[in-house]
């Protein structure tokens, strides 16, 4: 038989004796039922299944017993009919003589089926439903660990599966199961693959077996002149291990396997040739698998052949079938002589993964010689399948220097045993590999509890010493509150004291001070005041004193006032980003002070007036009043300019600016309202004020408009940027509302006092000053629950941008089928749609770059951005692939030259789609995902004429990465933060993307010079039809990965409202 | 009978390092025999009188570090360390110079260093070449090709050949002695290679003995290679660097240098590249490493014959490699299975 198949070779490998034509001499029988079976619950790689019977249960040849929990795990079922008599602890076949569960079943000796049926067409049945069905039979990898069988089946859905291998190879000695199943099977085995063909579509199948088995060579050729498969049966020389996968990867193919990678991440997937029967069986006759063939072989063995074994069977049971002698049994191997396991125990059972049971004498294993000195002969170097330097690792695995060990590329190893076979001093390498291994876990596993443990220390740490800083910050704020109180009191005692010292320390630029000396001059201006109007009111003498006595007062408030205000318009730049919001409270302050002074100065005068004093003392009030005018105008005009540059800052002080404009607007709505009032009377006075009085309402209007306009505009700059938590500024707005009510309700009383000329009046005019603070107080605290809030709005963008990509996409996507049917139709107008169609996606993509930009500077919300950003990208691709594929269409069916125009706008669109994911790249900034892209755009550049199979590969691996990564993310707990997992799903998302284009543009070149030379219409299709199938496959992918992360924002969004609503409660309570 | 539990693999290849050892040493006897054909009786009383020097020495120092005496006796590695000094010395050196080196041989240079398998320099070559420092004319007193000189086969007897190694009579060979073909190479003065040759027809005539000595070591070397007890590329490394080398400057100056294959045949190139470089211990590990490890070797070997003091320079040459083989491993690391490239340095710096 000649192969038609290059067979490349792997490095080393050994030739030991062979012990196979012991067991080829007898066909294979059945073993007889045992009278008990044993069925561990774990049989395979993954977690144990879940029993499903209890003790007592009468179960049937076939039934389930237990149920594959999980992903990678795998169902189990009775091999007889018998009775559930125990399910307990029980020996298992592991190297380290260990007990694990086990059903335990009493055979009736009856072997009665349970009802079963195979399915007559599974081409018809969906593949996933397919997948299920054979799932259900509990199949899995009959060859080495026992890799449940329908995971592989699915990686067809996320891999690109250009080869299919059966690995047939049988490499290790002894063993000769799988020889005589090829013998006697063959048909069954071409069936199997038949069904995984079906599964995975393939490219290429091939059988790797090795040149020592003629028979099942033959076996198979003729089987395969049945069967419409087109597979190559690869014969390769015989050296072990050639049926290590990996190794007949590299024999069959040429690829290696990537370190720390699986098959299918380079586009292979392998299965045992026992699993293509089982798989058979399963899919064709509704059998699960319950049994399988089992060398029996060994000196010590009295028929050593292959006998068909239900799985439980208890080794002892199979040794007396066999006729063992026990006598002559040295050691028990499960498995062949190199990497087989030996057992103590003949209670131990065949599972689904046992091929041979050596029942080795002394002579034939005879126990291993003390082992000599290395002398660094390198005989295992030149062996090794995996090209280590084993007697390097031997060394350190002895010194114990593991990272020595690991740079080695201990992990590489495989245990095959080669090493430890030809070393002349009889060194038990692989123990040694396998004790470093187990050394360096343990090691990486204290390091990660270790650093864990670190990790939250020092946030405990650093939050203890947090808290301590706030609190200490706190005291002080205290202390200086209680210290400013009480220098008021005695500032207040004394009066009469001039108050040349306050003016003088106004030298000091310490602002705090500056403003305690304004707060006294005010003070004192406020009770000179208070005299002067009652000496008013009483028509008493002095009054021209008292009045000298408000003006010098009123001069030296403004001396201070105006020193305060320098020194804080000063350091205000020096500052740290709170002080803005500080220097806002006191202008505000400031303007609210003046507000209170011009009132209070309205009033004298319209008491003076009502009281008709005489016009000198009226224009001197109105003097004051106009005086006072333009210094509330430009104390509102500092807290306004302070307040301009502030909103220019991003994010959380927005939102304050607009409270407290509104209070602000509130406020001098109120005073034009006053004024108004004022005017009036005078007017009704007929006083000569009236006028003056007028202009000044009029400038009160003006400014009030100013305000209102400047609200306006903030409110839409916020609803432009990031919206800030819709909520939030509802409260705000109704607080607000509610207080100003208030607010109006008492000056609106007092303005009745006024008139009323009652005495409580001035009670009055003080109640509303300390409403005023009450609503200037809430509004503060709103503040900061708001800036203390400030991931909130992360919630709001996504959903913002997404509706907006969505409508977008809408549109493109409509766009794109009119261009489709244009094009479909061959109309001429195509061409301008497929410009409509490009205009809408810039405009789109406009929409995302505004949008990025302003969530840039929200740092939490970034992980969001890239979802959105991302979408776009997927949007993109889907739109450049449909085009691609239309283009082909079109140019298949018309043959038309036009494909190459076709081609090469997909080729435009794929630059854009680069494009944009370029600055998506910028965007992220200093992300450390840059540097890895770029990595990877270095990597894609350097295979400037790439081999479009290496692509595959590499999209293949990028998807794989990505998969896992998001696994790992469904898996994370709430607790753990998911931003860093997601991140890095973003990257791989982003690094697919782009090997993906890579992919797509290189195929999509190739289709276009196919197209040129008019050739291969064939090869064309199938290459489309594989872009197409990766398509969807990455769609599928991502869409689960949208999916996700939208479930997490969700959950996200939920606690963020719930937060608010507490928050909403608090506050309302604080405003009853 | 009770079964046992114990780890795969289950299958070993028949044989110990004891069956390695007597393989070399198997591939020694040609060597040995033209040894013995072309200088007579005193090669072969020297490798005689070495191994059982080295076996006693090597049994006193196992039992000295309470290590079971037969079983590290049987892995023959002294008695192939004899053997390579008791080949490399003049025929007929007095005794006390190779009891002195397999003294340093056995204990110094291998059992202190941790025994088998531990020492870091060849124990032959740590020998031979404190021997040449200190007994500079013993170590240089050769004896004529008896055949090749028309003495006929053996003109010593074997008496008389005890008598001039374990005797006194060291003066009973003076009339057969002659310089080695590097050593008239080295002191021909100002004489140019083509004067040298016709001057001494003396070499002229015996240099065949020593070609005949190099092919046998070839042929026990390549019968090694066949039982994969080493593989080509130290051997290949080092002699071809070395022919390379003396290509080189025979090609530039003829007269100053001689031709690639007086280097190649003469002194101990041929016993250094198949049985002393192919020390595994004290050699690199990689077959990368073994390329630069024989490599190095042959090219010392040719700088320290062309301008160095030494007439030969095989022991200098692989003591100052193996001084370097730990380094060389740690950047020749083969690249595994799976892996873009090979792993560098010690740690992570690849």
């Amino acid at each position: 038989m000649k192969n038609t198949v290059k067979v490349h070779s792997f490095h080393g490998g050994i030739h030991p004796p062979e012990n196979k034509k012991q067991s080829t001499g007898a066909a294979i029988s059945a073993a007889p039922v045992p009278s008990r079976i044993v069925l561990p619950l774990q049989q395979h790689i993954g977690l144990p299944a879940d029993p499903l019977v209890k003790v007592g249960d009468r179960v049937l040849k076939g039934q389930q017993v237990a149920e594959a929990i999980g992903r990678i795990s795998a169902n189990i079922h009775a091999s007889t009919s018998g009775t559930v008599t125990a399910i307990e602890s029980h020996p298992v076949p592991h190297m380290s003589g260990m007990t694990a569960d086990c059903i335990i079943i009493e055979a009736d000796g009856k072997d009665e089926w349970i009802e079963h049926s195979g399915l007559d067409d599974y081409t018809s049945l969906p593949k996933p439903e397919l997948i299920e069905f054979i799932r259900q039979q509990g199949v899995a990898g009959m060859g080495g660990a026992g890799f449940p069988t329908d995971v592989k089946l699915h990686l067809g859905d996320d891999h690109i599966v250009n080869t299919l291998i059966i690995n047939a190879a049988e490499c290790e000695p002894y063993i000769t199961a799988d020889d005589m199943l090829m013998r006697e099977r063959a048909d069954q085995i071409m069936g199997g693959i038949e069904i995984i063909a079906h599964l995975l579509k393939p490219l290429h199948i091939m059988v790797g077996i090795e040149d020592n088995k003629p028979q099942a060579i033959r076996a198979l050729h003729e089987a395969l002149d049945d069967s419409p498969l087109n597979l190559d049966i690869v014969i390769t020389p015989t050296k072990y291990p050639s049926g290590g996968e990996k190794q007949l990867i590299k024999l069959l193919t040429g690829v290696e396997v990537p370190s720390g990678r699986i098959p299918a991440d380079v586009g292979i997937v392998c299965q045992n040739v026992g699993t293509t029967t089982a798989i058979f069986k399963a899919v064709t006759y509704g059998e699960p698998l319950i049994s399988r063939i089992v060398t029996v072989t060994g000196q010590a063995a009295g028929h050593r052949q292959n006998y068909e074994v239900r799985i439980g069977t208890r080794f002892a049971d199979l040794l007396d079938h066999a006729q063992a002698s026990r006598e002559h049994i040295h050691r028990l191997v499960v498995g062949g002589p190199m990497m087989g396991i030996t057992v103590t125990d003949e209670q131990i059972p065949v599972i689904k993964t046992t091929n041979c049971l050596i029942a080795g004498s002394v002579e034939e294993m005879p126990p291993q010689p003390p082992a000599q000195a290395c002398i660094r002969c390198g005989m295992c170097e030149q062996v090794c399948p995996v090209e280590l330097l084993p007697q390097q690792l031997h060394w350190f695995a002895k010194g114990r220097e593991f990272d020595k060990a690991r740079h080695h590329n201990l992990f590489d190893c495989i245990e095959c045993g080669a090493c430890s076979y030809v070393c002349p001093s009889n060194i038990p390498l692989v123990q040694y590999y396998r004790f470093a291994k187990a050394e360096i876990r343990k090691e990486d596993d204290e390091q990660r509890k270790a650093d864990h443990a670190r990790i939250r220390f020092e946030a405990r740490q650093e939050r203890l010493e947090r808290e301590k800083i706030e609190k200490e910050e706190r005291r002080k704020q205290r202390a200086i509150d209680a210290a400013k109180a009480q220098a008021a009191k005695k500032d207040a005692a004394l009066t009469k004291k001039p108050a040349a010292a306050a003016a003088a320390s106004t030298a000091a630029p310490d602002l705090k001070q500056l403003k305690q000396n304004a707060a006294i001059a005010r003070t004192k201006l406020g009770k000179a005041e208070k005299a002067l109007t009652n000496a008013q009111s009483k028509g008493q003498d002095g009054i021209e004193a008292l009045q000298a006595t408000v003006q010098q007062l009123q001069v030296k408030f403004d001396t201070a006032q105006k020193a305060y205000e320098k020194a804080q318009s000063a350091p205000a730049p020096v500052s740290t980003s709170t002080a803005p919001v500080t220097d806002l409270k006191q202008l505000k302050q400031n303007a609210a002070i003046a507000r209170t002074k011009l009132k209070k100065a309205e009033k004298q005068l319209e008491k003076s007036e009502a009281n008709g004093d005489d016009a000198d003392t009226i224009a001197t009030l109105q003097k004051q009043i106009s005086e006072l005018q333009a210094k509330n105008i430009a104390a509102e005009k500092a807290f306004k300019d302070a307040e301009a540059g502030d909103a220019k800052q991003p994010s959380a002080p927005i939102q304050i600016d607009t409270s407290e404009l509104e209070a602000d607007i509130a406020a001098m709505q109120a005073k034009v309202d006053k004024g108004e009032a004022a005017w009036k009377k005078a007017a009704e006075a007929g006083s000569p004020a009236a006028d003056k009085m007028a202009a000044g309402v009029e400038k009160l209007k003006d400014k009030l408009k100013a305000l209102q306009d400047e609200l306006a505009q903030i409110r839409v700059q916020s609803s432009n940027t990031a919206a800030p938590a819709p909520v939030d500024t509802s409260d705000l707005e109704a607080d607000i509302a509610a207080m100003q009510a208030k607010v109006d309700k008492g000056e609106a009383a007092w303005k009745k006092a006024v008139e009323s000329g009652s005495p409580a009046a001035d009670k009055m005019a003080a109640g509303v000053e300390k409403l005023k603070d009450k609503l200037k107080g809430l509004q503060d605290e709103l503040a900061q629950i708001q800036s203390n809030n400030a991931s909130a709005p992360a919630q709001v963008d996504t959903s913002e941008l997404e509706a907006d990509i969505a409508a977008m996409q809408a549109k493109v996507d409509k766009g794109e089928a009119a261009w489709k049917k244009a094009a479909e139709a061959g109309s001429p107008a195509a061409d301008k749609m497929a410009a409509g169609v490009e205009k809408l996606k810039d405009k789109l993509k406009g929409l995302q770059d505004e949008l990025a930009q302003i969530q840039s500077n929200n740092a939490s919300a970034s992980a969001q951005v890239d979802t959105s950003e991302l979408e776009a990208d997927i949007a993109a691709m889907q739109a450049k692939v449909d085009k691609g594929e239309a283009a082909w269409k079109k140019a298949a069916e018309s043959g038309s030259p036009a494909a190459d125009k076709m081609a090469a706008g997909v080729n435009k669109l794929k630059d854009k789609l680069k494009a944009l994911q370029d600055e998506l790249v910028q965007t992220k900034g200093n992300d450390t995902a840059t540097a890895e892209t770029a990595i990877v755009e270095t990597e894609i550049a350097e295979i400037a004429k790439p081999d479009i199979k290496e692509l595959k590969q590499q999209v293949s691996i990028m998807r794989t990465k990505l998969k896992k990564a998001e696994k790992q993310l469904s898996e994370a707990d709430d607790s753990e933060d998911t931003s860093e997992l997601a991140a890095e799903i973003e990257q791989l998302k982003q690094r697919h993307d782009e090997a993906k284009a890579t992919l797509d543009k290189a195929e999509a070149e190739k289709i276009a010079a196919a197209a040129q030379e008019g050739i291969d219409l064939k090869q064309l299709k199938i290459d489309a039809a594989l872009a197409r199938a990766a398509v969807t496959k990455v769609e599928r992918a991502l869409s689960k990965a949208e999916q996700d992360s939208k479930d997490s924002l969700e959950a996200e969004l939920i606690s963020a409202k719930a937060q608010a609503e507490q928050l909403n409660s608090t506050l309302e309570r604080f405003s009853e | 009978m009770a079964l046992i539990r114990i780890t795969s693999p289950h299958a070993h290849r028949p044989g110990n390092t004891g069956n390695v050892m007597l393989t070399v040493l198997m591939a020694t006897l040609p060597g040995l025999a033209a040894m013995t054909f072309f200088f007579g009786w005193g090669t072969l009383i020297q490798v005689i009188w070495a191994v059982m020097l080295a076996v006693g020495l090597e049994a006193l120092i196992i039992k000295l570090r309470n290590r079971p005496v037969s079983f590290y006796l049987t892995d023959y590695s002294a008695v192939v360390t004899a053997v390579l000094l008791g080949l490399a010395l003049p025929p007929f050196a007095p005794w006390w110079v190779i009891t002195v080196g397999v003294m340093v041989a056995i204990v110094v240079a291998k059992h202190m260093y941790g025994g088998m398998g531990s020492n870091p320099f060849n124990p032959a070559m740590v020998a031979y070449a404190l021997l040449l420092v200190s007994f500079p004319v013993q170590m240089t007193n050769w004896t004529a090709p008896f055949v090749m000189t028309g003495e006929g086969w053996a003109v010593l007897g074997l008496g008389d050949t005890f008598s001039a190694i374990f005797g006194s009579a060291g003066t009973l060979i003076d009339g057969h002695t002659m310089a080695t073909p590097l050593d008239i190479m080295k002191h021909r003065g100002g004489f140019t290679t083509e004067e040298m040759w016709a001057e001494s027809a003396l070499l002229a005539n015996g240099i065949g003995a020593w070609h005949a000595v190099s092919a046998a070591y070839v042929m026990g070397g390549v019968f090694l290679m066949y039982r994969k007890i080493f593989t080509w590329h130290a051997p290949v490394a080092m002699l071809g660097t070395l022919a390379l080398a003396s290509t080189f400057f025979f090609l530039l100056m003829p007269d100053q240098y001689p031709d690639p294959f007086f280097h190649l045949t003469t002194g101990a190139t041929m016993l250094a590249a198949f049985f002393i470089i192919t020390d595994p211990v004290t050699s690199a590990t990689s077959n990368k490493g073994k390329l630069w490890f024989g490599a190095g070797i042959g090219l010392l070997i040719f700088i320290i014959r062309s301008w160095g003091n030494y007439p030969d320079a095989v022991a200098f040459a692989v003591l100052l490699m193996n001084l370097s083989a730990p380094f060389i491993d740690q950047y020749t690391q083969p690249r595994s299975y799976g892996h873009h490239k090979a792993n560098r340095g010690m740690k992570g710096d690849s």
